[in-house]
């Protein structure tokens, strides 16, 4: 089956919800796991790789949290379908590049992905909309707990699960939740938030990882240490700092929207007028912008329900899903018009932001979490 | 501002370095730039100590010139300096003197605190109702009750027996 008949249609992603998503777009709880007796993947020749993964597949597989998963091989796949799949974040970068040897399963809820053969042999993720830790951490508790039936893994009393990289070393385990930040970056006050967070032992990512921008005001916070500490230890103290950065971008709204109004809607404006209007745009412009309408949404500039349109947006303007709505081969240029096509089209039926029914007089803002 | 890497003495040293555009920034107590050479800023990159890719200068240090091989994988410490990754899961015993100090400054601690396998589990609660059992069989018989020894003797057959028929893999 083809993934991308597989996954769900944006429009429908777009529309799932979580406690305060306003703010926290995703959370994620991915656990590192390698097999006894098997080098690590990128050690590993191609071959002992390959008896690896037709060992874990099967194991993978036939989890009842999995059934009727999507299960491929990741030389089976495109180099398009592989970069939908990192615009939608459920696979890194990093296994992109991976071929013969390594494998994606993935459940039908897009809310457990199971990369074999990245970095480590088992890469497995727990994925939910809004600040979700928790829960996050006990689906993916539950499934490793399944799996350790089944498949041996490379464990030492004292160092824990070991792991290809010393920095995985211990419970393997990486908390982290996407951010969206507009009002702390209108503020000039992130970068302060974010080495106030790095003071903590805790990772500031952009959009797609390691070594990312933060395109779009999307933040990516994670743990950073992995050993001497219990799971849950490690997930409750990224729980307790996301929601003082939500007190933070909270504050800052509303901070900027009594001393600064005119600098707020400025930008949404601007935001709304170009993404409705221009006839050529890339996507990281795009992605700036819609930041600035979700951000306008919240103020309550836009009516609710175009927040699910601006996510979605959000998603099939990006590179990979845009080249897939069109046959024959697009370059940059001809991607930056017909994006912008797209854009003047879906934002016809929104009407302009209107500041009367912001929210200085109406209800705070995340406050109905 | 405590040092980054003990988080125990006050940092002292203070370093910024800009790698590829992007500036990288260090601060150390005295004692911890010392062991970390930082004294020296021509031949030091930041990136080295923040990647723990300078562990790899270490491994090297502790082999005393000759070059260490996992028995395993055939992973060598020049492949650790240019990959930041080890070959396989023997290699934390191969290189385990040159990696604590690596460890120590990436990780809260360097004793795995979390989840443990459940057979793994299992099979170190047995360990200990051995240990337990033994201890209990020696009383009895100091104290010459022999009923009460050959019961425990029975219990602890099974519980070896238990012991013996868990995977071998558990054994920690």
């Amino acid at each position: 089956m083809n993934i991308y008949d597989f996954l769900s249609p944006p429009v429908e992603t777009a529309r799932r919800t979580g406690p305060h998503d306003r703010i926290v777009m995703s959370s994620r709880v991915r656990l590192a796991r390698n097999l006894r007796g098997f080098a690590f993947p990128g050690w590993a020749k191609k071959n002992e790789r390959v008896k690896a993964l037709e060992i874990i597949r099967p194991a993978v597989e036939c989890l009842p949290q999995l059934t009727g998963a999507f299960s491929e091989t990741m030389d089976n796949l495109g180099p398009l379908d592989k970069q939908i799949l990192v615009e939608r974040h459920l696979i890194s970068r990093e296994h992109a590049a991976k071929s013969t040897g390594s494998g994606l399963v993935l459940n039908k809820e897009e809310s457990l992905c199971v990369m074999i053969n990245e970095e480590d042999h088992l890469r497995m993720q727990a994925l939910r909309p809004g600040l979700q830790l928790r829960q996050a951490w006990m689906a993916m508790d539950q499934i490793d707990s399944e799996l350790e039936r089944k498949l041996d893994y490379a464990f030492s009393s004292e160092l824990g699960y070991l792991t290809a990289c010393p920095t995985n070393l211990g419970t393997g385990i990486r908390v982290s939740a996407m951010l969206h930040l507009p009002g702390l970056v209108l503020a000039e006050q992130i970068t302060q938030i974010i080495s106030s967070v790095n003071k903590l032992g805790l990772a500031v990512r952009g959009l797609y990882g390691e070594g990312t921008e933060a395109l779009g005001n999307v933040f990516q916070v994670s743990n950073q240490m992995t050993l001497g500490e219990v799971e849950t230890d490690i997930v409750e103290r990224l729980n307790k700092v996301l929601l003082q950065i939500i007190e933070h971008e909270d504050n800052a709204r509303n901070v900027l929207l009594e001393k600064k109004p005119k600098i707020v809607y400025n930008h949404v404006g601007r935001a709304y007028g170009i993404l409705a209007n221009a006839h050529s745009i890339t996507s990281k412009e795009t992605m700036n912008l819609l930041s600035l309408m979700r951000l306008g949404v919240d103020l309550g500039e836009f009516p609710p329900a175009e927040r699910a349109l601006i996510d979605e947006l959000f998603v099939i303007t990006q590179p990979a899903h845009l080249q897939k709505q069109f046959t024959g081969k697009l370059g940059a240029e001809e991607r930056d018009l017909l994006r912008a096509d797209m854009l003047r089209e879906r934002l016809h039926h929104v009407s302009r932001p209107n500041p009367k029914t912001a929210a200085g007089g109406g209800p705070a803002l995340d406050k109905r979490n | 501002m405590l040092c980054m890497l003990c988080k125990q003495n006050p940092a002292k040293v203070h370093l910024t370095q800009i790698v590829e555009n992007k500036m990288q920034k260090v601060d150390l107590c005295e004692e911890c730039a010392r062991q970390k050479g930082v004294n020296d800023p021509a031949s030091f990159s930041l990136a080295d100590l923040l990647l723990g890719l300078g562990a790899s200068q270490e491994i090297a240090q502790t082999a005393s010139g000759v070059e260490i091989r996992c028995p395993a994988c055939g992973f060598t410490q020049a492949d650790f300096k240019k990959a930041g990754r080890l070959g396989c899961a023997q290699c934390y015993a191969t290189f385990s003197e040159g990696l604590e100090s690596l460890l120590k400054s990436m990780h809260k601690g360097i004793k795995h605190l979390g989840k443990v396998p459940v057979a793994l589990r299992q099979g170190r609660d047995l360990n200990e109702r051995l240990k337990h059992l033994q201890k209990k069989l020696d009383k009895a018989v100091t104290a010459e009750d022999f009923e009460q020894a050959a019961s425990l003797r029975d219990e602890i057959k099974l519980t070896r027996s238990q012991l013996d028929s868990m995977p071998a893999k558990v054994t920690p």
